[in-house]
């Protein structure tokens, strides 16, 4: 079977794919940013995985204010970056995962979460930027696979962090439920904290974004009880995004390994967040217990057919 | 028209794009989703105000987009990611908008962000009543600068 072995939380500010595409990422200011994501592409290159998810945000790339879905899967055999103004970044284009995509779907919908399917699409900056950090620059094409998952974080309301959370549950079982053995990582981006609207634009908090970290790898259950007003107002208009790194650790166990983390402030107007969760390796004694917490989950499914956290 | 009061009215400097100001500001946005051809941006850059016919637009919103008063554009329904694509129409760059947006210098805003971006403090709440507050000015829009690196 398919299975989600890691997670990895990014920022995707664009300004980090203009630095790497102008081959910028030498100076001062970008190798402060750059040089936290060495170990990370080394953690990656040896974790090959088969696929990756990448829950990520368009914007006003893909979706104009014509059509706003709330969370959309990338379905399509292909996703060519976008234009975002300045033509399209110079990155391969990126291949998806039709078969494990429409599995996906099809199971998470069955479990009461309504996706958009989409089977043409393209991919800006806020999935291209972290796909550069962890795999690098490669010329022609990508390592892996990438099925896409965009979130509406740009219209009040997104999805609350709870929803997220549980999608993330619903998309690890759909995973686990494909025949063919895939190892999988799930990428959560954007964030961390930044407001780059209104008069408040600039605004950092680092204390709240460390401490988000922190509950994200220890107690993500405390951050899906996070209202909208608290992100907006503590992490930034656009801070709001941080809801997306839920849909990972949804899709994890409830106890991961922190293998990484990195925190910069700034890139550009934004602070620069990086995680990375691996699923625990289980030996014998875990597995039993695993399996016997399969089993009670199972009981615990018959009663109530639907997902919660 | 009046806009339904939010909670998250109370966040100062802030205009938060829902659902309300995403049918308002359809104009606005198509308008600025239309600078991401070429052709578009030559037609616009010839005759400004002539290219902005071809959407729907009110008075009022024509005018901060004429004027390029960005704060009024986001008020108006306008949403950040679109605008700033007039912003890059005009070959600014990013940091260039959000300094005009908070009423700073380009140079100072970038000084800000480098000692670590805005504090918080003083900048969660207009009415005071948010925890930790430090007291915005009640009807300002304006937002408290800098604080320093932790």
């Amino acid at each position: 079977m398919a299975r989600i072995i890691a997670g990895v939380g990014s920022s995707h500010v664009p300004a980090i794919g203009a630095a790497l595409d102008l081959g910028k990422t030498k100076e001062p200011y970008w190798k402060r940013v750059f040089s936290g994501f060495e170990k990370s592409k080394e953690w990656m290159a040896n974790t090959k995985p088969d696929v990756a998810i990448v829950v990520y945000n368009d914007h006003a790339s893909a979706f104009s204010v014509d059509i706003i879905p709330t969370f959309a899967l990338g379905c399509a055999a292909e996703f060519p970056p976008a234009d975002e103004g300045w033509g399209p970044r110079p990155v391969p284009v990126l291949k998806g995962h039709p078969e494990l995509a429409a599995h996906i779907a099809q199971s998470v919908i069955l479990d009461e979460f309504d996706l958009t399917i989409v089977n043409k699409m393209e991919v800006d900056h806020g999935l291209t930027v972290p796909m550069n950090l962890l795999f690098g620059q490669p010329k022609d094409a990508w390592p892996c696979p990438v099925i896409p998952l965009a979130v509406n974080v740009v219209m009040y309301p997104p999805p609350t962090g709870h929803r997220c959370f549980v999608l993330g549950k619903a998309i690890r079982k759909a995973v686990e439920s494909y025949p063919e053995d895939l190892r999988v990582v799930i990428f959560g981006t954007g964030g961390l904290s930044h407001q780059i609207s209104g008069p408040r634009a600039g605004l950092i908090n680092s204390k709240w974004d460390k401490a988000f970290l922190d509950n994200l790898s220890k107690d993500p259950k405390k951050l899906t009880r996070i209202p909208h007003l608290e992100y907006m107002r503590e992490a930034g208009a656009e801070g709001i995004e941080m809801v997306m790194w839920l849909i990972m650790r949804g899709a994890l166990d409830d106890r991961v390994e922190e293998v990484y983390r990195f925190y910069t402030v700034p890139a550009s107007n934004t602070a620069v967040g990086h995680i990375i969760l691996e699923n625990k390796r289980k030996g014998t004694a875990a597995r039993k217990r695993a399996v016997a917490g399969r089993t009670r989950q199972a009981a615990m499914r018959k009663r109530a057919p639907r997902i919660s956290s | 028209m009046t806009r339904t009061p939010q909670e998250y009215d109370d966040i100062p400097g802030t205009f938060v794009f829902d659902a309300e100001r995403s049918r308002q500001g359809y104009g606005i946005n198509m308008f600025c989703m239309s600078l991401m051809k070429e052709e578009n941006r030559r037609a616009f850059k010839a005759d400004e105000a002539a290219y902005l016919q071809r959407f729907q637009l009110t008075a009022e919103q024509r005018d901060a987009i004429l004027k390029r008063d960005y704060n009024r554009m986001l008020q108006l329904g306008g949403n950040i990611y679109f605008t700033a694509k007039l912003g890059a129409t005009d070959g600014h760059s990013f940091q260039h908008l959000a300094a005009v947006m908070t009423g700073s210098s380009q140079e100072d805003y970038a000084k800000m962000m480098l000692a670590g971006g805005r504090s918080v403090e003083g900048n969660r709440s207009k009415s005071g009543k948010s925890k930790g507050v430090g007291g915005m000015r009640k009807s300002s829009q304006k937002a408290k600068p800098t604080a320093k690196r932790k």
